[in-house]
């Protein structure tokens, strides 16, 4: 979080600088199955964030030596385009993209039956195209859409967002200037079924109560974001049945 | 790229009594499902560094340096000093730790120990300015792992700030840009102290502070930081199972709880 200036990140109707309400996320938009030579692929938008996931596999480890006997060995990793920030981002991994890479894989292998695919591997790539805070979530949300399009087993879809605290109080989806100038961000990836939490990450400042707070916030965009994940998934599986009447039914019976 | 980890060097059979004796509310080391195990802490232990602490948590050992250098301050924060922190897992410390940098679980532990010392904003880094958009004083926070028996994250959240509150610097006066250095010694100018309290769920139940075995079977640890009025001000949850968010709001209220004591033990050994 930055240092707090003198910038009024909620106005007097109580809106946010981009017009969104406390609890508003931002437009997300999905597309499931959008690169030709992946396995599964998915590509996200939330709000300027734009994001490409990829997943390869399963497929057989490689080197041998990293294969584990009774699962898959998932690999993830998060990365930024060097063209993606204001200021240019070296192509070169850093500390803050290998953290992220760890914590988003720790959040996507519990939705992975990777029981069912012992010694191999499952490679998930997000590339980050353009960044506009919250990416680590956008990147989840659309890692595991990646995931389903690949057609490896999920427990279930993993959705992810932020809430945070600006101007003392709690709000939803922090964007570019609401995370730099705010208090508080608290992004989570969330399995609504299950009503588990696969990453939790937090920094800034908040009691105890705003932290809980935030947190159930958070829990329900996901709840959302997951509607929109299904959506997405439906738009690229669902098979237009030719209208079937009473007659040509009735002569297939026969 | 970061993958899933090799299965640790722990036999099935040992894994089994480490999550048996947890279901029945104790743990292999006797202690209580809530309890700290015994904390230590040494202040100044290294002279040549500007700070430094060695804490022995149980049998984990961490040794955290502070060294103040003079530095270009960031572009978006001309008039404030710069805080690094580093984590090395020595290879001494433990059978798997090896040569080279950083691995992303050293990474980790950096960066949780960074996020609670940046957010608390435990060091008054405006006060190390020297010349606006041009020199700065860098703290660097070295941490250094010498003995591996778990919980590596509360060990050197605990080793860094005792490290800070332990450090020195030479009193200075800047006049037309120009720094002067002064015969006195001041401490590091610090407005908080933040603690990180771990919490790891072996099955269901949860216990604090995870010993190594422990860490072994767990499915997944959450690591809360406080700060002096109990403010949360850094979390991170890692490994490969899940919470629901009872458990989560759970975890926060007894860290907070617990941090109280052990920030009094560090801050006692100051003078």
């Amino acid at each position: 979080m930055g240092r707090k200036e003198e910038v009024r990140l909620i106005d007097d109707n109580g809106l946010r600088v981009d017009g969104r309400r406390l609890d508003q996320l931002r437009p997300v938009k999905l597309e499931v199955g959008v690169l030709d030579k992946a396995d599964g692929s998915a590509y996200i938008e939330h709000g300027r964030n734009k994001i490409l996931a990829a997943v390869f596999g399963p497929r057989e480890a490689h080197p041998k030596h990293i294969a584990l006997a009774d699962r898959a060995v998932v690999r993830c990793r998060y990365h930024m385009a060097p063209f993606s920030t204001d200021e240019r981002k070296s192509p070169a991994p850093s500390r803050r993209e290998l953290e992220l890479s760890k914590v988003i894989r720790e959040s996507l292998e519990p939705s992975i039956m990777s029981e069912y695919f012992p010694r191999s591997t499952i490679d998930i790539f997000i590339e980050v195209l353009q960044a506009d805070a919250g990416t680590r979530c956008a990147g989840i949300t659309s890692a595991s859409l990646a995931l389903a399009d690949a057609g490896i087993p999920l427990r279930e879809l993993v959705a992810a967002c932020a809430a945070g605290k600006i101007d003392g109080k709690v709000v939803l989806d922090l964007s570019d200037i609401e995370d730099k100038k705010g208090d508080a961000d608290l992004p989570i990836a969330f399995m609504p079924k299950s009503n588990a939490i696969g990453l939790l990450q937090m920094d800034g400042s908040m009691t105890e109560q705003e932290l809980s707070q935030a947190l159930e916030m958070s829990v329900n965009a996901c709840r959302t974001i997951y509607d929109m994940q299904r959506d997405a998934l439906r738009r690229k599986y669902h098979v237009e049945h030719e209208e079937t009447g009473p007659e040509e039914i009735a002569e297939v019976k026969a | 790229m970061s993958a899933t980890h090799q299965p640790p060097p722990l036999a099935k059979l040992e894994q089994k009594t480490v999550q048996d004796i947890i279901l029945k509310g104790k743990r292999i080391d006797e202690r209580g499902p809530l309890d700290y195990r015994p904390l230590t802490i040494m202040l100044g232990a290294v002279e040549k560094a500007n700070g430094s602490a060695e804490v022995h948590l149980g049998k984990t050992r961490v040794l955290a340096g502070v060294k103040i250098q003079s530095g270009t301050p960031f572009e978006d924060t001309p008039n404030e000093g710069i805080l690094t922190v580093n984590a090395e897992f020595v290879p001494l410390a433990y059978p798997t730790f090896e040569t080279g940098p950083p691995d992303e679980d050293a990474i980790e532990v950096a960066c949780v120990v960074d996020r609670g010392i940046r957010e608390s904003k435990a060091i008054d880094l405006q006060k190390l300015c020297i010349d606006p958009g041009k020199k700065v004083f860098v703290v660097f926070v070295d941490i250094y792992v010498l003995d591996h028996d778990g919980n590596l994250i509360d060990a050197a959240g605990m080793a860094a700030l005792g490290a800070l509150v332990n450090a020195t610097m030479q009193e200075f006066e800047v006049k037309n840009g120009e720094i002067k250095y002064k015969d006195s010694k001041m401490a590091l100018p610090m407005k908080n102290y933040p603690v990180p309290i771990t919490t790891a769920k072996i099955g269901n139940p949860i216990v604090v502070d995870p010993c190594l075995e422990e860490e072994q079977v767990m499915s997944c640890r959450l690591t809360v930081t406080t700060d002096k009025n109990d403010n949360v001000c850094a979390m991170q949850k890692g490994g490969l199972g899940v919470f629901s968010p009872e458990e989560i709001k759970q975890i926060v209220s007894s860290s907070i709880q617990k941090s109280r004591d052990l920030r009094e033990k560090i801050l006692s050994k100051v003078n």
